[in-house]
C-alpha cells in the first residue's frame, strides 16, 4: 500500500524525519518497500493566469498569451496548447525555472526565447511536464481559486513523500491511513487526531431494500440513497493529489470519493447508479455460469463459489471485488446508491485471483475489513459527496444477519511474557501498549489480564498474538538475546552408516563435479529416458520445459553435460544426488539416488599419455570405488542387463545381495543422436538408501605360513561372463583360498574365433600349517573340471 | 727384490688408470693375485738368506697392502662415479605436472549446506529429511495455513492434482518430525523447495535449511541468540550485526524476519531468513502440548547465503551447471 506522508502526519505527527519514521514502522512489522518524492524536481513554477490570448501571426498552432504570474506586470508567453485561453489558471514556469528532466535525463531550464519572431518569457506547463500526472494534451488547468503568483510546489504541497508499505497478510488493519496512524501513535505514544466524522442528517426519506442471502459470506450491509448529485463537478485537487500519491487514478468525483474513504478508513465501498437497479439488491452466491460485465468492460462467467450483489433481475457486482458496468455511475447519473458492507474473508479469498483479478477492494476484504466500520465509512463518504457533488442523502439502512462476527476476548498470563519473550515487562507498559492498540481491558487477576480484541484486528485471537504485539511495540531488537544450553547427551553412533559426504568425496576425488539440476523436466525428454513410468505432472508448470517430475536424474544430467559440450568442454564428469519421483502401482516412490554422467577422455589432457576415450570399465571402477566405501564391496554384483536408455551390449544391472540397486552403462547411440549429444556418454544411477550401510571391520589372525599360488590359463566361449568362472572359483576354491586375480583377458591370434583366453591367479594360505601340493592340486582340479562341465572352459595347452 | 719398488710403482699407476671395475680387477690379479707379480716376489724369498728373509718379506707385504688399499679406494671411487652417472641419467623435470585424475568438486549449494549442517550438528541438532512432493496437510494445514488463506497465495505453489504440492518450504519435515518424535527436538531440515516464480532473483527450485527446537522454556530470546550465533559463525564475523523485524508466518507467533548488516546493500541491511516461536496450533496439530512445551523455528535461504559468502552475483548460475562456474568452488 502506498500513502502520502503528509496525509499520515495530519493524523499523527511524531517528531521524526521521514527516514526515521520509515525505519520505525519497518521495525514494527510494517515493512517499507520504498519512499519516493511525490513530484519531480522542479522550481520557479508559479500559479499563473492567462489574461489575454491572441493568435500568433506566423504560426497556426501557437498563441501569444499575456500571463500574470509572480511579477507585478503581466508577461508575454508563447504557448502551443490548444486549451490556452483567457481566464484560466495554469502552472507558469518563469524565466530561470528548472523543470524535471525529460527523455535526455537533464533538467530543463527555462530561458527567454523567440518563437517565430515573437519573444516568450517562460512556459505554460502540462501536468506531465511537471511529472504530476499523465495529463499531456494541453496545459494543466488549475482550479479557479488557485492563488496567482503562489509557488506551485507550495500550492500543491509537493514537499511530500509517497511511502510504500509491504504489509503482511495478517495486518489488514493497516491497509488505511487510519490503521497506519494508529500503529505510529502506539510506537510514539502519541494520540491520533482523527478527522471528525459527523453523522449526516438525512434530508430525504428514500431507502433501497437490501437482503442478505449468502449466509456468513455477507453478514452486514449498509446502504444509502443520495439523490441529485452533480457528477460533472470535478474532484477537488487536494483529493486528486492524495489519490495520486497512493497510485490511485482519478476517475470522477463519486468514484474518487469512495476510493478516498477506502484509503482513509480502510472500508471498500461501491456506488451504484440508483436508476439502473431493479427493485432491490441482495447478496447471494452466483449461479454457475451466470454472466456479468465488470466495470473494466470484462465479460465474466461466474462460478457458484463467488458471491454477487444482485438486483431483482441480475448480478450487478462481484461482491467485494468489482462492480458491474451496467449499474456504474456515469456522466448521466443523478441518484446513487452507496454500498458499505462487510464480506467474510473466507468468502472472498482466492476468488478475485480465480478470475485473474486483484483490486484494492478484494485485497482488503480477503484479509479482513473492520466489521464495525460500515456506518462510519458511509457517513464519511456522504459528507464528502455532499460537499463535492451535492445532493440529498437518505437515511442509512443497515442489514445484518446472525453471522456477524462476535467480539473476541484474549487472556494474557504475566508468566508467559517471561517464558515466551525471555524478560519481564512491567504491568503498566503491557496495559499501555495493548490499550493504545485498541484492545480494552476486561478483567485482571493475579495471573494476568483479559482483553477485548478490536473489530479490526483479525490477527489477534490467542495469547501468543498478544506476546507478539508486546514484542513488536517494545522492539524486537530491544528484546534480550540468550545462549541456549543443551544437555551434553552422548548418543550411540552407527559406525557402519556411510555419510553422503563420504560418497560425494569418492566421486570428487575421481574427478567428478557435482551438479544440481531441476527436479522438473521437459515431458518429451523425460519420456525419452523412461518409457515405463508416466511421470508425475505439475498442474501449473512454470514453463513447458519444466512440466513433469523426473523419474531418473539422467535427463537433467545429460542436459547439463550437453550444456557444457556446447561450451567447448571436451571432458565432462558430473554427478548429482537428489530425489526421483517414481509412480509405481503401490503409490508414488520418492527416493534419493546418486547418479552420474561421464564424457570425454580418461585422463585430463596432459603430457604423460595419449588421450584415451573413457570406456565402461573406467566408470565401473568409479562405481566400485563408491561401493567399496563401507567395506562391503563383496555384497555387490554387476550383471549383464538390458535398459531402454543404455547400449544393449554395455549395460549392467547392479545388485546388492540379490536386490537391484541401480544401473550403469553407455547411453544408447540412438539416444545420443536424437539429443545431439557427442558420445560415448556413460551413465549410472544408484539408490542411495541401498549403499549407505557398510560393515564393521572384523579382524582375522595373520597366518605365518607360506602362500601357494597357481595360475590357470583358460580358453572359454567369449559369451561366458567372467563372473561365472569367478563364482566357480569361489565355490570350489575351499576355505583357504585367499585371493583370486584375473590378470589377463585375450582374444585374437592364436585363439579360435568366438573364444577368449583368461588367466587367473589363485592364492591359498592356511592359518596354522603349510598346505601340501596335493591338497592344492586337488582343489585346482575340481575347479577346472567344474568350469569344464558347466561352461566348457578348457585349460590352455 | 730389487724391482719391488718398480713393481709397486707400476701397480699403483695401473690402478690409478683403471677406468672401471673390470680393468681394476685385472690390475689386482696382475699384481696381487696368486700368480701376481708381487705375489711372485714372495715366492722368490727362498733364495734369500735366513737373515734377509723376514725383512724382505715384510717389505713385500707392505707393498702388497699399499697396493691393495689403493685398489680399494679406486674401486670405491669408480663405484661412486658409476652411481653418479646413473643418477645423472635418471634425472627428470620435476616441474612437469603429475599424472592422473584431477579432483572435481562439490556444488556451492552443497558446500553451503554442509557448512550449515556442521555448525548446527556440533551443538546437537539432528538432520531430518522428507519428501518433496507433499500432501496439502503437511505443507499447509498442519502449519496453520487453511485453504484460501492469503498466505497460500503468497507461496506461489506448484500443484500436483488436488491433494499434493511440491513443498514450498521444508517445514513439512518439521511437522513429520513432531508427529514421530517426542520433545525435546533439535533438528535442521535441509533440502530442495519449490515456488512458481522465475526472474532475476527467483528460481522455481531452491534450497532451504529450516531449524526447529521444541523443549521446555524455550523463549524468543533463545531464538534470537541461536540466529545471531549461527550467522556470526557462518560468516566468521563475531561482530556481524543482525536485526529482527516483525513479520508474519501462519506457523509462528511471534514471527520475525532477520537481516544482516551488509555494506553494499541500498538500505545497509540484507534479509537472510525468517523465524518465530512455533504457533500453538502447529504444536497441537502435531501432538505436542503447547502448555508443556514451546519452541522456535527458523528458515534460511541457502542460495542467498552462498551468494553472500562467495560473492556470486547471479542466482540462476546455480542451476546452469556450467563447469566454469562449478569448478570455482572446489
Amino acid at each position: 500500500m502506498k500513502l502520502s506522508e503528509a496525509w499520515l502526519r495530519e493524523w499523527v505527527n511524531p517528531e521524526l524525519s521521514t527516514a526515521d519514521l520509515v525505519e520505525q514502522i519497518t521495525m514494527a512489522g510494517l515493512e517499507v518497500d520504498g519512499v519516493e518524492a511525490v513530484a519531480g524536481e522542479f522550481s520557479g513554477v508559479v500559479v499563473g493566469e492567462i489574461l489575454t490570448r491572441e493568435q500568433h501571426p506566423d504560426a497556426d498552432k501557437l498563441s501569444v498569451c499575456m500571463v500574470k504570474g509572480d511579477g507585478a506586470e503581466p508577461v508575454q508567453v508563447i504557448c502551443g496548447a490548444p486549451n490556452a485561453r483567457a481566464g484560466i489558471k495554469i502552472p507558469y514556469a518563469t524565466i530561470g525555472a528548472v523543470l524535471p528532466p525529460g527523455a535526455d535525463g537533464k533538467p530543463f531550464k527555462i530561458k527567454k526565447a523567440k518563437l517565430r519572431g515573437i519573444e516568450s518569457f517562460g512556459m505554460l506547463c502540462a501536468q506531465a511536464e511537471l511529472k504530476l500526472g499523465d495529463g499531456n494534451d494541453g496545459i494543466w488547468e488549475l482550479p479557479e481559486d488557485a492563488p496567482v503568483g503562489t509557488c506551485v510546489r507550495e500550492y500543491l504541497q509537493l514537499n511530500d513523500s509517497s511511502i510504500e508499505i509491504d504489509l503482511t497478510p495478517n495486518r489488514s488493519d493497516c491497509l488505511s491511513i487510519k490503521g497506519v496512524a494508529r500503529d505510529v501513535g502506539v510506537l510514539n505514544r502519541l494520540a491520533v487526531n482523527e478527522p471528525e466524522i459527523a453523522a449526516v442528517a438525512p434530508s430525504i426519506d428514500d431507502t433501497f431494500p437490501v437482503a442478505l442471502n449468502a449466509g456468513e459470506a455477507c453478514s452486514r450491509y449498509a446502504g444509502r440513497v443520495i439523490r441529485n448529485v452533480d457528477v460533472a463537478k470535478p474532484t477537488p485537487l487536494w483529493m486528486q493529489e492524495r489519490l495520486r500519491r497512493a497510485d490511485i487514478r482519478s476517475i470522477d468525483a463519486v468514484v474518487d470519493i469512495t476510493n478516498y474513504v477506502l484509503l482513509e478508513l480502510g472500508q471498500p465501498m461501491h456506488a451504484f447508479d440508483l436508476s439502473t437497479l431493479n427493485g432491490s439488491v441482495q447478496a447471494r452466491m452466483a449461479e454457475q455460469g451466470e454472466k456479468l460485465t465488470l466495470l473494466d468492460g470484462q465479460d465474466i462467467e461466474l462460478n457458484a463459489d463467488t458471491m454477487v450483489i444482485a438486483d431483482d433481475s441480475r448480478a450487478v457486482a462481484m461482491a467485494g471485488i468489482m462492480g458491474g458496468e451496467a449499474t456504474a455511475v456515469t456522466a448521466e447519473t443523478k441518484d446513487i446508491f452507496l454500498e458499505s458492507a462487510f464480506f467474510d474473508p473466507i468468502a472472498i479469498a482466492g476468488r478475485a485471483r480465480s478470475y485473474g483479478l486483484h483490486t484494492d477492494s478484494s485485497h482488503r476484504f480477503e484479509r479482513g475489513v473492520d466489521y464495525q466500520l460500515q456506518e462510519t465509512a458511509i457517513e464519511r463518504a456522504t459528507q464528502l459527496l455532499l460537499d463535492i457533488v451535492g445532493g440529498e442523502a437518505g437515511p442509512i439502512g443497515v442489514v445484518e444477519n446472525e453471522y456477524k462476527p462476535v467480539d473476541r476476548e484474549v487472556s494474557l498470563r504475566r508468566a508467559r511474557i517471561n517464558s515466551g519473550l525471555g524478560f519481564d515487562m512491567d504491568d503498566d507498559t503491557v496495559i499501555d501498549i495493548l490499550i493504545r492498540l485498541g484492545l480494552s481491558l476486561q478483567r485482571s487477576d493475579d495471573e494476568g489480564w483479559t482483553f477485548a480484541v478490536p473489530s479490526y484486528r483479525f490477527d489477534i485471537s490467542i495469547e501468543a498474538d498478544l506476546l507478539e504485539e508486546l514484542a513488536r511495540v517494545y522492539g524486537y531488537n530491544n528484546l534480550p538475546v540468550t545462549s541456549m544450553s543443551v544437555p551434553m547427551l552422548i548418543e550411540s553412533d552407527d559406525e557402519a552408516a556411510i555419510g553422503l559426504s563420504s560418497l560425494h568425496q569418492v566421486l570428487v576425488n575421481r574427478g567428478y563435479q557435482e551438479a544440481i539440476t531441476y527436479s522438473f523436466v521437459e515431458p518429451k525428454l523425460q519420456e525419452m529416458f523412461d518409457k515405463q513410468h508416466q511421470a508425475v505432472a505439475l498442474s501449473n508448470p512454470i514453463s513447458a520445459d519444466m512440466a513433469v517430475m523426473r523419474t531418473t536424474l539422467w535427463p537433467g544430467l545429460v542436459k547439463a553435460l550437453q550444456y557444457n559440450q556446447n561450451r567447448q568442454q571436451s571432458r565432462v564428469r558430473l554427478f548429482e544426488t537428489g530425489q526421483r519421483f517414481l509412480p509405481e502401482a503401490g503409490g508414488l516412490i520418492q527416493d534419493q539416488v546418486i547418479a552420474g554422467a561421464v564424457y570425454g577422455s580418461r585422463q585430463p589432457e596432459g603430457w604423460a599419455e595419449k588421450q584415451q576415450p573413457i570406456d565402461f570399465f573406467d566408470v565401473k571402477a568409479d562405481i566400485e570405488a563408491l561401493l567399496a566405501v563401507g567395506g562391503s564391496a563383496a555384497e555387490y554384483r554387476f550383471e549383464p542387463a538390458k535398459h531402454d536408455v543404455l547400449h544393449p551390449g554395455q549395460c549392467a544391472r547392479i545388485e546388492r545381495n540379490g536386490s537391484v540397486i541401480g544401473f550403469m552403462g553407455a547411453l544408447h547411440p540412438s539416444l545420443l543422436a536424437q539429443l545431439g549429444v557427442s558420445g560415448p556418454v556413460f551413465l549410472f544411477e544408484l539408490k542411495l538408501a541401498d549403499i549407505e550401510t557398510g560393515v564393521l571391520p572384523n579382524f582375522e589372525e595373520l597366518s605365518k605360513f607360506p602362500e601357494t599360488r597357481r595360475d590357470l590359463a583358460l580358453i572359454v566361449d567369449e559369451s561366458v561372463p567372467v563372473a561365472t568362472l569367478l563364482d566357480i572359483v569361489k565355490q570350489q576354491g575351499g576355505e583357504w583360498l585367499k585371493n583370486t586375480t584375473l590378470f589377463d583377458v585375450y582374444q585374437g591370434e592364436g585363439i579360435d574365433n568366438g573364444k577368449k583366453s583368461l588367466a587367473l591367479g589363485l592364492t591359498w594360505q592356511h592359518p596354522s600349517r603349510t598346505l601340501t601340493d596335493e591338497e592344492v592340486n586337488d582343489v585346482v582340479e575340481s575347479i577346472v573340471s567344474n568350469m569344464q562341465s558347466s561352461c566348457g572352459a578348457m585349460l590352455r595347452g | 727384490m730389487e724391482n719391488l719398488d718398480l713393481l709397486l710403482a707400476q701397480g699403483k699407476a695401473a690402478a690409478e688408470q683403471a677406468e672401471d671395475a673390470n680393468s681394476l680387477d685385472q690390475v689386482r690379479v696382475q699384481y696381487l693375485g696368486k700368480k701376481g707379480e708381487l705375489t711372485q716376489l714372495l715366492k722368490g724369498l727362498g733364495k734369500l738368506s735366513a737373515e734377509e728373509r723376514p725383512k724382505a718379506g715384510a717389505l713385500i707385504n707392505e707393498a702388497k697392502q699399499e697396493l691393495q688399499q689403493l685398489i680399494n679406494e679406486r674401486k670405491e671411487s669408480i663405484a661412486n662415479q658409476a652411481l653418479n652417472a646413473k643418477l645423472a641419467a635418471e634425472t627428470i623435470d620435476v616441474t612437469l605436472p603429475g599424472r592422473g585424475q584431477e579432483n572435481g568438486g562439490l556444488h556451492p549449494v552443497t558446500r553451503t549446506l554442509n557448512r550449515i549442517e556442521k555448525i548446527f550438528s556440533v551443538v546437537g541438532y539432528k538432520v531430518e529429511q522428507g519428501p518433496e512432493i507433499e500432501d496439502n496437510y503437511h505443507n499447509f494445514d498442519a502449519l496453520n495455513i487453511p485453504p484460501h488463506h492469503p498466505a497460500r497465495a503468497m507461496h506461489d505453489t506448484f500443484y500436483i492434482g488436488d491433494e499434493h504440492v511440491l513443498r514450498t518450504h521444508t517445514s513439512p519435515v518439521q511437522v513429520r518430525t513432531m508427529e514421530s518424535q517426542e520433545p525435546p527436538i533439535y533438528i535442521i531440515c535441509p533440502g530442495r523447495v519449490y515456488r512458481c516464480d522465475s526472474d532475476l532473483t527467483h528460481t522455481p527450485m531452491f534450497h532451504q535449511v529450516e531449524g526447529l527446537v521444541i523443549d521446555k522454556n524455550v523463549s524468543f530470546a533463545d531464538l534470537k541468540g541461536t540466529i545471531v550465533q549461527f550467522l556470526r559463525a557462518f560468516f566468521e564475523d563475531e561482530s556481524l550485526e543482525v536485526r529482527f523485524r516483525p513479520s508474519f508466518f501462519p506457523f509462528t507467533e511471534p514471527s520475525a524476519e532477520f537481516d544482516i548488516a551488509w555494506a553494499s546493500s541500498k538500505t545497509g541491511w540484507l534479509e537472510v531468513g525468517g523465524c518465530g516461536m512455533v504457533h500453538p496450533n502447529v504444536l497441537t496439530a502435531s501432538g505436542v502440548d503447547p502448555e508443556k512445551y514451546t519452541g522456535f523455528a527458523f528458515g534460511l535461504g541457502v542460495e542467498r547465503l552462498a551468494m553472500l559468502r562467495y560473492g556470486v552475483n547471479d542466482l540462476r548460475m546455480f542451476f546452469e551447471n556450467d563447469l566454469k562456474f562449478l569448478k570455482q568452488f572446489a
